[in-house]
C-alpha cells in the first residue's frame, strides 16, 4: 500500500505506539463482528457440518444442478456480451459519424437505453412485447434486455476510448491521405482498444452480475436454481444453498475483476500507450518494432 | 394513454417509493461507504482488511443476490427486518456503500503526494494536513463519481419490483396485464419517473462539478 504515503509521514515512536493501539482496537472490532455472526449462526443451528455438506454431496444432486445453473448464467452472459459488443461498436461508430442525420438518432437511442433501469427493459421485453405480438422465450428475453442496455453503455465506452486518442494521431493519418474509415480502422481503433480494455472488462463483469435479473422473470440461472432447490429440500438447507450461490457469483466475478486489474496494469505499463514519467526513467528509449 | 391517466395515483405512489427508497439507501450508503473508505486508508491493518473484504464481497455479488439475502436468508438466522421496504433500503444501501467507498478512496488517493509533503514541510500536524489540504481536494474529485453512483443506484432500486416493493417498475408490471393495449405507454410512464429523478440529478451534478472543480 505505497499510495498511503500521501497521508502519512514515516512515523515516530509516538505515532508507532498510536498505530499499535489502533491496530489492537481494530482487531477487537473485527473479532466482535466475526463473533456476533458466528453466535447468530450458532443460535439458529446453521453451523452443523451436515447442513453445509449438502453443497458438496453429489448424491443429493445439489452440486450438479448448481453447476448446470452456472452454465445457464454464463451462457446468457456470453451471448449478451457478444451482441452488446457488436451493437455497441455500431452505435459508437454512429455517434462518431460526421453526418448529423446519423449521429442525432443514434445519440437518442444511446441516451435512452442508458437512462432507464435494466430491469424495466427486461420486463418490457418479457411482459410488454408479447402484447405487441413478439414472443421471446425466457432466455432470449433476458439476453435482449441485457443487450439493449449494455450496447448503449459499451457504445459510450467505445466512443470515449476513440476520443481519448491524441488528435495528432488522426491528423497525421489524414495528412497521409487516408480515408476516415482507414484512419479509424488502422490508427484509432487499435490504440483505443488497448486503452479501453479495463473499462470494457469491468462492464462485462456488470453484465455478468446482471444476468441474476433472470431470477425475476423465472429464467433458471444460479439464483433461481438456488431458490428452487431450497423450495424442494425445505428451509433446512436454505442459508447453505444461498451462501453457495453467492460464493459462485463472487468467484466468477472476482476472477474477471482480477483480469481487468491485470490488463489495467499491463496497459499503463506500456510506455507506447500512456506517457508515464516513471516508465520513461526506467526505459528511456522505446525500441522500434517492439511487440 | 388511459392506463396512465386512470392510474396516476398509482404512478405517483410508485414514484414516491422509488424516491424515498433511493434517498434512504443513499444516506446509508454514503455514511457506511465513507466509514469504509476511512478504514481502507487508515494505518491499521485489521481495519484495512475489513474494508477490503467488504468492498470485494459486495462489488462482486449481484444486487439481486444481496436483496435476496436481505429478504430470504436473514430470517433463517433469526434476523427479521420490519418490512420489505426496510429490507430494500438495507440491501441497496449495503450494496452501494462498496461503490461509495471506492469513489471516496480513489478521491483521496488522487491527491498528489506533493500536497501532503508540502503540508508536512510547513509543519502542519496530521489532522491539519488532512482537514486543510488533503480532504478539501479529495472532496472535489469525488463529486462526479459519487453522482454517478447515485444515478446508478436510483436505477438499481428497480430491483425492488422483484422483492415486493411497489415502486415504479412494479407499477408497470402490475398495469400491463390490465391494459394490454397500452403496453408502450405504461412502460414509458415508469421510465419517465426514473428520468425525472436522474436527469435533474445529472444537471445538478454538472453545476456542482463546475463550481468545485480545481485545475491541477
Amino acid at each position: 500500500m505505497s499510495q498511503q504515503s500521501v497521508l502519512y509521514d514515516t512515523l515516530g515512536p509516538k505515532g508507532r505506539r498510536n498505530v499499535r493501539i489502533g491496530t489492537a482496537l481494530g482487531l477487537v472490532v473485527v473479532a466482535a463482528i466475526v463473533a456476533w455472526v458466528l453466535w447468530q449462526l450458532e443460535a439458529s443451528d446453521q453451523l452443523e457440518a451436515e447442513r453445509w455438506g449438502i453443497l458438496f454431496d453429489t448424491e443429493s444432486g445439489v452440486p450438479q444442478s448448481l453447476g448446470r445453473a452456472l452454465l445457464n448464467t454464463l451462457r446468457a452472459a456470453a451471448i449478451g456480451m457478444l451482441f452488446s459488443m457488436i451493437l455497441g461498436a455500431f452505435l459508437a461508430a454512429g455517434r462518431l459519424s460526421d453526418h448529423a442525420w446519423v449521429r442525432r438518432p443514434v445519440d437518442v437511442v444511446v441516451q435512452f437505453f442508458r437512462g432507464i433501469p435494466l430491469l424495466l427493459l427486461i420486463f418490457f421485453v418479457f411482459l410488454g412485447l408479447p402484447q405487441l405480438g413478439v414472443n421471446l422465450d425466457l432466455f432470449w428475453s433476458l439476453v435482449a434486455g441485457l443487450t439493449l442496455y449494455n450496447m448503449a453503455v459499451l457504445a459510450e465506452i467505445f466512443r470515449a476510448g476513440i476520443l481519448s486518442i491524441d488528435r495528432g494521431q488522426s491528423e497525421a493519418g489524414y495528412a497521409l491521405g487516408l480515408l476516415k474509415t482507414q484512419v479509424m480502422a488502422l490508427i484509432l481503433v487499435p490504440q483505443a482498444v488497448r486503452r479501453m480494455l479495463p473499462a470494457i472488462v469491468s462492464q462485462l463483469v456488470t453484465l455478468l452480475k446482471d444476468t441474476s435479473l433472470g431470477f425475476v422473470i423465472g429464467y433458471f440461472e444460479l439464483l433461481r436454481q438456488g431458490r428452487s432447490i431450497v423450495e424442494f429440500l425445505g428451509p433446512r438447507y436454505g442459508l447453505q444453498i444461498y451462501v453457495g450461490v453467492a460464493a459462485m457469483y463472487i468467484a466468477v466475478n472476482l476472477s474477471l475483476s482480477l483480469l481487468a486489474r491485470y490488463l489495467d496494469k499491463r496497459t499503463s505499463r506500456n510506455p507506447k500507450i500512456v506517457f508515464d514519467p516513471k516508465a520513461e526513467e526506467v526505459e528511456p528509449v522505446v525500441p522500434l518494432g517492439r511487440e | 394513454m388511459t392506463a396512465i391517466v386512470e392510474n396516476l395515483d398509482l404512478y405517483w405512489s410508485g414514484f414516491l417509493t422509488t424516491l424515498s427508497l433511493s434517498l434512504l439507501a443513499g444516506l446509508l450508503a454514503f455514511a457506511l461507504g465513507t466509514l469504509l473508505a476511512a478504514f481502507r486508508v487508515s494505518p491499521f491493518p485489521p481495519l484495512q482488511a475489513l474494508g477490503t473484504f467488504y468492498v470485494e464481497t459486495f462489488r462482486n455479488t449481484p444486487l439481486t443476490v444481496v436483496w435476496f439475502f436481505a429478504v430470504f436468508a436473514l430470517p433463517l438466522i433469526d434476523v427479521t427486518l420490519p418490512s420489505f421496504f426496510v429490507a430494500g433500503v438495507v440491501a441497496l444501501g449495503l450494496y452501494t456503500a462498496a461503490f461509495v467507498c471506492e469513489a471516496v478512496r480513489s478521491g483521496i488517493n488522487s491527491v498528489a503526494a506533493g500536497q501532503a509533503e508540502a503540508a508536512r514541510a510547513i509543519g502542519l500536524t496530521f489532522t491539519q494536513t488532512l482537514r486543510l489540504v488533503v480532504l478539501p481536494q479529495a472532496f472535489r474529485t469525488v463529486v462526479p463519481p459519487l453522482g454517478n453512483v447515485w444515478i446508478a443506484m436510483v436505477k438499481n432500486s428497480s430491483i425492488g419490483a422483484a422483492f415486493a416493493v411497489t415502486e415504479l417498475t412494479a407499477v408497470a408490471t402490475r398495469l400491463v396485464n390490465t391494459y394490454p393495449a397500452d403496453v408502450i405507454a405504461i412502460f414509458a410512464g415508469s421510465a419517465t419517473g426514473y428520468l425525472i429523478i436522474t436527469i435533474p440529478s445529472g444537471l445538478m451534478l454538472g453545476v456542482v462539478e463546475r463550481k468545485v472543480v480545481v485545475l491541477r
